[in-house]
């Protein structure tokens, strides 16, 4: 019943900030005046005058997609230089040596794409300059990106203009506006409830004992804001947010998970303001948060059943295994559907340890990639799948398929369609080359369908980029590094370029004013649709690898064969 | 030919020349068309390999037997898709052949540079002869008749064997090649040459030789294609996943999951479905020029109706004359007579006919000339030797023409025509114009009746979310009265020809998808302009070759039913493919815990149907998937029960019956096969 209370709280909570965020930014994009504009423009100004960009200027889908993949893969050739010179470069006082090339290349391509996969060991691996260029900056710039490009495909919504805005200035105005002042005051209280913020080193305590530990500091509480707020996911400790700085208490576990679900549900309110029909924000809004609810529900039942062989044994009251004993079975739950539906990734309890059906819910919701999603990413494909929706049902009203009055015509089909493609291709694909592969497999610690799980886990959290890891694979090889580098890669950008041109092909298209003949997509009956089409499409192409992965594990457990 | 089609959809010779048919369509050259149906056929084409060779693979456990089970559901799955599409072209097929039994070759009568004739076989003739066609003959080739009258019998293209009659000059000029010459006699100048005119179009339309795919059915055939990829990747990548847990797939049954969850159904049925609804269109004698025009009339938005001809029975008829102050009635009627003399309109002939029965009659004196109504002044009358005119006109038309001479209409005439309008009439004004002075002498009533039945159907178009705007030439207060009689949305009063054109661009340039009907010459830009044009068969070749439709029947209020078809068309589409995604769950139920039964026992849990053995949940799943193919061939022909309301129930009901019904149908019926399948004694 307690639990009940807490997630109806938490629900509540997430909807309060929600809409008056998704309003702000829509404000914060729109062409009119925004709030802050008297102490931002200037600001702003002076950035577009020192990068040199005219923020005037409009750009095509085309102009606004290489912009934006440009703009990225500079970062990413930069933060690869540091990595691979960190040896050379200042700010390196524990003269930590170069990274090799296939765990450097995994790392950019991990931040790059905000998916935070962790094949490296940040304390032994990366110098104070490679933490802050190849770590913190790309959790701001990478959530900018998904945030823009969100923001770019609305606005080909909108059906008043035919361009997709300026990606400079969107990304500008994305880290003055709305990261960096979130950040600042996130972080804040992080360090009222306790997680550390200091520049001073390690401290030095004596145990009961007598011998001395040493326990790493830092500037924690900077790090996780940002981490959680960008559905980053990268932890300062390698427990992540198990770790007690990271994650002091309830409360910060709550903050954590508010953070995490902040920007995904506030960009679908903001989709509302821009096309005018907050309706429609509504309705999607309440399918994918029942969505959610239904995949917290089978974590949450999963591990409070239990494992039969712990009950014969005496040990009652779920699965405890893997769990902070400050979060329990709920707070775990929660966290664990919050950091995969909004494919942060970060993670307070280990996934390995979870029951066969509670592994089967993270794997399952970034298969599916838009329960919420990450910042912007997440949306986007939400708006796939309402497409799809549209395209599948919209004829049954006898009229070809539109999407708030654009007609879906063959080539927004054949854009979007490459977007649903790649996900299962860059999932399952190299899932089973890695298994037929004798040097791949030595690296899984499980045998059968959990050792399966390992490798389905470890692609699926890089294609959809979360970055959360089941744990118990060893990913730091060539193998992985460079093929969960490219699915990362692909994941990220082959989407993003697809869907930014279905925006740019909707975007020239006239807007027809929805009469009583046109599917109207912004009532319960629609909800009901999406979550379907969410259902038949883009799950059923996993199903047998889930068959013979979790659910074969948890009925053989349940059932004993 | 049409009211042949209509009486039987499935005739034995039909069914049986499409089982041949069927056969013929496993080349893979045409079959690569369809991205879904060729994978089945590549499948089955492997499965054939493991019933020669059942260890081509490796050690397989599978019998020849069940392989040979397999392959002979998939031979029957592609077959039954070919079938669907056959039995669609074949309905087409056997109207065009009826059709060329009308195009036998005829001689015809050539008129030389002299003026003599000359018998010449029509196939020698060229575009710009010219062909003089008597009584009892048959025409040989399309044209305009240049000279002459005749009563035509034209049943060989419309059906419709009550004649029409056709004449030199107007809108009703036009011939069509293969129709005949009842009585008289007229002189057509041919306009069309061999190989492309009417009837060749004709043939190759209902034949579908030039049947391209519509842009809804190449959108859906990509997402089809997309899907089918998908489940592509699944079922290969399974293979290696499987061998990591030590499970050696059985090819076979792989291919069978492959054909059971790539969408088949709709497949199988898409091209069907497309030739079907432009078949349906054919039946209601209409002849859509391309499947896009019959999608297209699903998506329209706005239909603009003339009113005259669409909305009223077209033949306005004169009621009462009205004099002006000073002016007996009887004048005024003389006047009315003598304006429309030379008005060969049928508005013009019941002036006669009323003046006539008035008692008044008048004839034209010698050296009048008549002044013809032209679209830029729209006055017609009659003007006297003398140089004095007499015309008639609408309100504007004739005050246009009078201010020019000084002159204006009375008040007390202009409340007379306003009260005119305002009870749904139309008031022509008669003046005449003189040098000396001109005057407005009075008023003709003349009356408009709106068909029957025609306000329930725009009501039903307003449900549907359709605009409707009349169009008509007739003064502002007439049009309301008119427009709110019949329940048209919108009216353009006072309306020129290229109206319409502005009205139709307007429209679209807002996004909406336009149609519209006509028949005229200065239709024909606005015909092209719409997104949906139909034109009438009566109508001229200007605008029968810029319509995307033609109406055999000449009635405009057809355009109705067409958009009900297109409808029809998009849903059946929308229905069949949502019921063949839905159909999925179940046979992942069927076919996986068959697939793995021996190797992971742990899940026969999600054997939820209970399914007697692996073998049966197999070929149940896939007997299923193609038995449902022919039963759905109705349907996919039929069209899905279509009745005008709104989007929402519209959406509500077909979710339900082909949404659920496609996750649950499958769930019985593979069931049923199973039970059938272990009573049969198959393990």
């Amino acid at each position: 019943m307690a639990d009940l209370i807490q997630l109806v709280v938490f629900v509540l909570l997430v909807t309060l900030f929600a809409v008056p965020l998704g309003g702000y930014m829509a404000r914060v994009f729109g062409d009119g005046p925004a709030p802050g504009d008297r102490f931002f423009l200037p600001l702003e100004r002076a950035i577009y005058r020192l990068i040199g960009v005219d923020p005037q200027a409009r750009m095509t889908w085309r102009r606004y997609a290489t912009a934006l993949v440009v703009t990225n893969f500079f970062m990413m050739a930069l933060m690869y230089l540091v990595l691979r010179l960190q040896k050379y470069l200042p700010l390196n006082p524990d003269g930590i040596a170069a990274m090799p090339p296939s765990l450097a290349y995994n790392t950019v391509t991990s931040f790059i794409t905000n998916t935070n996969w962790q094949a490296y060991s940040g304390e032994t691996a990366m110098s104070y300059l490679g933490q802050m260029l190849a770590i913190t900056y790309p959790m701001f710039t990478s959530a900018a990106t998904g945030i823009v490009a969100a923001i770019a495909f609305l606005r080909a919504l909108t059906g008043v203009r035919q361009d997709l805005g300026n990606f400079f200035v969107d990304l500008v105005r994305a880290h003055t506006r709305l990261l960096l002042p979130l950040a600042f005051l996130v972080a804040l209280v992080l360090v009222a409830e306790g997680a550390p913020q200091t520049f001073q080193g390690a401290a030095h305590a004596t145990t009961f004992d007598g011998k001395t530990q040493v326990i790493p500091r830092g500037p924690v509480a900077s790090l996780e804001s940002i981490k959680h707020l960008g559905t980053n996911g990268g932890g300062y400790f390698g427990a992540n947010a198990a770790h007690p700085f990271e994650n002091p208490s309830p409360i910060t576990n709550l903050i954590h998970m508010l953070s995490m679900m902040l920007i995904p549900t506030s960009l679908m309110f903001t989709f509302g303001r821009m096309i005018g029909n907050r309706r429609q924000a509504w309705v999607l809004y309440t399918a994918v948060f029942l969505l959610f609810l239904g995949m917290w529900g089978i974590v949450y039942a999963s591990e409070q059943a239990g494992v039969p062989a712990f009950d014969a044994a005496g040990i009652t009251g779920g699965n405890m295994e893997g769990k902070e004993v400050r979060f329990g079975i709920f707070g775990s739950a929660l966290f664990t559907t919050v950091t995969t539906a909004a494919t942060t990734g970060s993670v307070d309890n280990m996934h390995d340890s979870l029951t066969p059906l509670g592994g089967f819910v993270p794997m399952a919701q970034m298969m599916l990639n838009n329960v919420f999603g990450g910042v912007g990413a997440g949306l986007l494909n939400i708006l796939l799948y309402v497409i799809m929706g549209v395209f599948l049902t919209g004829l049954m009203v006898g009229r070809t398929p539109e999407l708030f009055g654009k007609k879906i015509e063959t080539k927004e089909v054949k854009l979007a369609s490459v977007a649903l493609l790649v996900h299962p291709l860059i999932i399952l694909a190299p899932t089973a080359t890695a298994l037929l592969l004798p040097d791949a497999t030595a690296s899984i610690l499980n045998p059968g369908s959990h050792g399966l799980s390992e490798v389905l886990y470890a692609y699926t959290s890089g294609a959809a980029n979360n970055g959360s890891a089941f744990a118990g694979l060893d990913a730091d090889t060539v193998f992985y590094n460079t093929t969960i580098g490219s699915v990362m890669l692909l994941g990220r950008f082959v989407s993003i370029i697809a869907l930014l041109g279905v925006a740019g092909s909707l975007a020239r298209k006239t807007p027809v004013s929805a009469g009583a003949g046109a599917l109207r997509t912004d009532t319960p009956l629609f909800g009901a649709v999406y979550l379907i089409v969410v259902l038949l499409i883009g799950a059923l192409a996993f199903f047998p690898a889930l068959a013979v992965g979790p659910i074969a594990e948890q009925l053989s457990m349940w059932f004993g064969a | 030919m049409a009211k042949d089609a209509k009486r039987s959809p499935f005739t034995a010779e039909l069914v049986r020349r499409a089982a041949i048919d069927a056969f013929l369509k496993f080349d893979p050259r045409t079959m690569i068309k369809n991205p879904v149906m060729f994978v089945v056929e590549a499948g089955t084409a492997v499965v054939l390999l493991l019933v020669v060779w059942p260890d081509l693979f490796g050690p397989s456990g599978a019998t020849r037997a069940y392989n040979f089970a397999v392959f002979a559901i998939l031979v029957l799955t592609i077959w039954f898709a070919n079938f669907a599409e056959a039995v669609a072209e074949g309905r087409g097929k056997a109207q065009a052949e009826s059709l060329r039994k009308t195009k036998t070759e005829t001689m015809a009568r050539l008129v030389q540079k002299d003026g003599s004739t000359k018998m010449v076989s029509s196939s020698q003739l060229k575009k710009g002869d010219v062909v003089r066609v008597e009584a009892g003959e048959t025409i040989p080739a399309d044209g305009e008749i240049i000279e002459g009258l005749a009563a035509i019998d034209e049943s060989a293209i419309t059906g419709e064997s009550a004649p029409v009659i056709k004449e030199a000059g107007g809108d009703f000029s036009s011939v069509t090649g293969g129709t005949r010459v009842l009585t008289d006699w007229i002189v057509v100048e041919v306009t069309a040459g061999q190989g492309e005119s009417f009837l060749d179009k004709m043939i190759a339309l209902v034949e579908g030789a030039k049947r391209e795919k519509s842009p809804n059915e190449i959108a859906l055939t990509t997402l089809l294609a997309v899907l089918t990829l998908i489940f592509l990747i699944v079922i290969v990548t399974l293979v290696p996943i499987s061998r990591y847990l030590g499970i050696a797939l059985d090819v076979a049954t792989l291919v069978a999951l492959l054909v059971a969850l790539i969408p088949t159904t709709i497949g199988a049925l898409l091209s069907a479905i497309g030739i079907a609804g432009l078949d349906r269109v054919t039946r209601f004698n209409v002849l859509a020029m391309s499947g896009k025009a019959v999608e297209a009339s699903g998506d329209i938005d706005t239909i603009i109706l003339d009113k005259t001809g669409t909305i009223t029975y077209g033949n306005r008829m004169a009621s009462e004359f009205i004099p002006a102050e000073g002016v007996t009635e009887a004048e005024a009627t003389r006047l009315a007579l003598l304006s429309s003399l030379y008005d060969e309109t049928p508005e013009g002939r019941s002036i006669v006919d009323l003046a006539r029965r008035k008692g008044v009659s008048a004839d034209a004196p010698p050296g009048a000339e008549p002044i013809p109504f032209t679209a830029e002044t729209r006055l017609s009358g009659i003007a006297f030797a003398d140089g004095q005119k007499l015309v008639k006109g609408a309100v504007d038309a004739v005050s246009r023409e009078l201010s020019a001479g000084g002159a204006k209409i009375p008040k007390a005439l202009i409340e007379k025509t306003e009260a005119i309008a305002k009870a749904g009439g139309t008031p022509l004004v008669i003046a005449e114009l003189a040098s000396a002075g001109s005057r407005a002498v009075g008023v003709i009533h003349l009356k408009d009746v709106v068909k029957a039945g025609l306000k329930e159907r725009f009501a039903e178009l307003r449900a549907m979310g359709i605009k409707t705007i009349m169009v008509t030439g007739d003064n502002p207060l007439t049009a309301a009265t008119i427009a709110q009689e019949a329940g048209v949305d919108d009216f353009v009063a006072e309306a020129k020809p290229e109206d319409k054109i502005r009205i139709i661009r307007a429209e679209q340039a807002e996004g909406r998808r336009v149609a519209m009907t006509g028949d005229g010459t200065n239709d024909a830009p606005a015909l092209a302009q719409a997104d949906v044009g139909l034109a009438m068969n009566s109508g001229t070749m200007a605008a029968k070759e810029a319509a995307n439709m033609i109406d055999l029947d000449n009635d405009p209020t057809k355009i109705l039913s067409v958009i009900a078809i297109g409808k029809q068309l998009l849903i059946t589409r929308g229905a069949l493919t949502t019921f063949s995604v839905a159909n999925d769950i179940a046979k992942y139920f069927a076919i996986l815990p068959a697939m793995f039964a021996t190797a992971m026992p742990e899940l026969a849990p999600l054997n939820i149907m209970r399914l007697t053995s692996p073998t049966t949940a197999v070929l149940s799943a896939i007997l299923f998937n193609a038995l449902i193919i022919p039963l759905l061939i109705p349907i996919a022909l039929r069209g899905v029960r279509y009745r005008p309301m709104g989007a929402d129930r519209l959406l509500r009901r077909n979710l339900l019956v082909y949404g659920a019904g496609g996750i649950l149908a499958p769930f019985v019926g593979i069931k049923a096969i199973d039970i059938v399948l272990s009573a049969l004694g198959i393990r």
